[in-house]
């Protein structure tokens, strides 16, 4: 674990995975003056109003926190339907060496959390991908991304909450009757936030 | 009647902005709310507002309002004209409005943002509890259009009758200070590197970003890949792979995956709200304390 300096009032806590991440931000959740906390893949940033004490306590409070264990909370459960048959689902079934059969119960049969989220408003990156579904990005990615298609990238899957330029690789779409991802009008405007866990519920 | 203001003109570029949203990072919404913080709470004070309250914020003037209601307005940002049926009553000054006056910003000689408070606030629905248009994200009402109608809040105290405040006079050259981090081992002695560019504000600048033309920041040997995607605030100095600065302005991305080489402190992002392209810049490293 290392600290990094972000300007006066905010510091960057670099970690060596993404379970670190998620204990880290679990045990920095509620110093005072708290503003953001935002985990990523390998950092958790965190930023406070100024002059409040909570940034002097970072250090003390990771080091005290058993960052090898996971959070406890209550993360929501939530339950994504989606259409299977995505632009690229037989690309990655080919990749994976699999059926088009096998890849989907593959992709719907594991538990999922979020552990993080960016690129747009509501976007999560979902980790506990099955190996062979690992994947690269696309080489030459999409201009325009249908809001929710469901892709593939790296060890992460992934809805898009809206349309978007992007590369990963599509396996599906999000149920017509679906919640929305992501409604600034709604509370709370993000169907998924880090510690969730999440589920995809073949449909139709 | 319904209290309200209908906008009859823009200008380049109109919205309503309050002190944003921070606080959903984690979810990829940006903090957004008014670039020129101080100049906001002003233009409250004045208008008798609390200073969350939501105003407009206005590019090079042309915006041109009338009240529904009988109200204050008052504008602050650089010093701009301020037409009432015509005739000047000057910035920074409560301002009162009988139905259907109209009041005209006129353009600043020097800065870029000009802010409009009126008497109980702009009230359009919240959103993640505030009314700021995110131009990133799409949240908060869409940028003003010629014919919209503003419905305001309760006014909840007497403007201020302030008669003494000075405009900042914003200036064609900049001194700004980075504090340096949180990846400021990516770059070749990275405060050398700042100190010895004279930076130009580009015209792709937006809420989003301060763009900077100039030389271009060296990586340092063995700092040449991607960085992993991570979490970024406003003022920090991102440096993409063109080697030319981008400052993260209130609509900025929650995370990049370009290295933060510095961050401007919260009291300097005012300055950078009022640079206007062409605004020479420089980037001075802040010894740590």
């Amino acid at each position: 674990m290392r600290l990094r300096r972000c300007g006066h009032d905010a510091v960057l806590v670099e970690l060596d995975s993404l379970a670190q991440v998620a204990a880290a931000r679990a045990a920095l959740a509620g110093l005072p003056g708290l503003v953001e906390l935002v985990p990523a893949a390998r950092t958790v940033l965190v930023s406070f109003q100024p002059g409040s004490s909570g940034l002097r306590q970072v250090q003390g409070v990771l080091d005290q926190a058993d960052l090898s264990a996971p959070p406890v909370g209550d993360a929501r459960q939530v339950v994504l339907p989606v259409v299977y048959g995505g632009p690229d689902l037989q690309l990655v079934a080919d990749t994976a060496g699999l059926t088009v059969d096998e890849t989907i119960a593959l992709h719907s049969s594991a538990s999922y959390t979020v552990a993080f989220s960016g690129f747009a408003p509501g976007f999560a990156y979902l980790t506990g991908l099955p190996e062979p579904l690992c994947q690269p990005r696309l080489e030459t990615p999409r201009a325009r991304v249908p809001a929710g298609s469901v892709g593939v990238a790296g060890e992460f899957t992934g809805v898009y909450p809206r349309s978007s330029p992007g590369g990963w690789r599509l396996l599906a779409r999000l149920a017509d009757d679906a919640d929305a991802l992501f409604d600034a009008t709604r509370d709370p405007a993000a169907l998924l936030g880090p510690g969730d866990h999440v589920r995809f519920e073949a449909v139709g | 009647m319904t209290r309200a203001l209908t906008v009859l003109a823009t200008g380049p570029l109109a919205l309503v902005q309050d002190l944003g949203r921070p606080g959903y990072g984690h979810l990829g919404v940006p903090p957004s709310g008014a670039l020129d913080v101080p100049s906001l709470r002003l233009a409250n004070r004045l208008a008798g507002n609390a200073e969350e309250a939501a105003g407009i914020e206005c590019v090079l003037g042309g915006l041109r309002v009338r009240a529904e209601t009988s109200c204050t307005v008052a504008v602050t940002g650089p010093s701009v004209p301020v037409l009432r049926n015509g005739h000047d009553v000057g910035s920074h000054a409560p301002v009162h409005l009988r139905v259907g006056d109209v009041v005209e910003l006129g353009s600043p000689t020097a800065g870029l943002r000009s802010y409009l408070a009126v008497s109980g606030g702009i009230d359009v629905p919240p959103q993640l509890g505030s009314r700021a248009t995110d131009v990133l994200s799409g949240i908060g009402p869409p940028p003003l259009r010629a014919g919209d109608v503003l419905p305001l809040g309760t006014p909840v105290g007497p403007p201020v009758g302030e008669d003494a405040v000075p405009p900042p006079s914003p200036s064609d050259h900049l001194t700004v200070p980075v504090v340096l981090g949180p990846r400021e081992d990516w770059f070749t002695d990275p405060a050398a590197q700042l100190a010895g560019v004279v930076w130009a504000v580009s015209p792709e600048s937006n809420r989003v970003g301060l763009r900077l033309l100039g030389e271009p920041l060296r990586r340092a040997p063995g700092f040449e890949g991607e960085l992993t995607s991570e979490g970024v605030i406003t003022g920090a100095v991102q440096v993409p792979a063109s080697g030319r600065p981008v400052i993260f302005l209130a609509d900025h991305p929650t995370t990049g995956g370009y290295p933060v080489i510095g961050v401007v402190p919260t009291r300097y992002l005012a300055d950078l709200a009022q640079a206007r392209p062409g605004t020479k810049i420089r980037l001075r490293a802040q010894a740590q304390h």
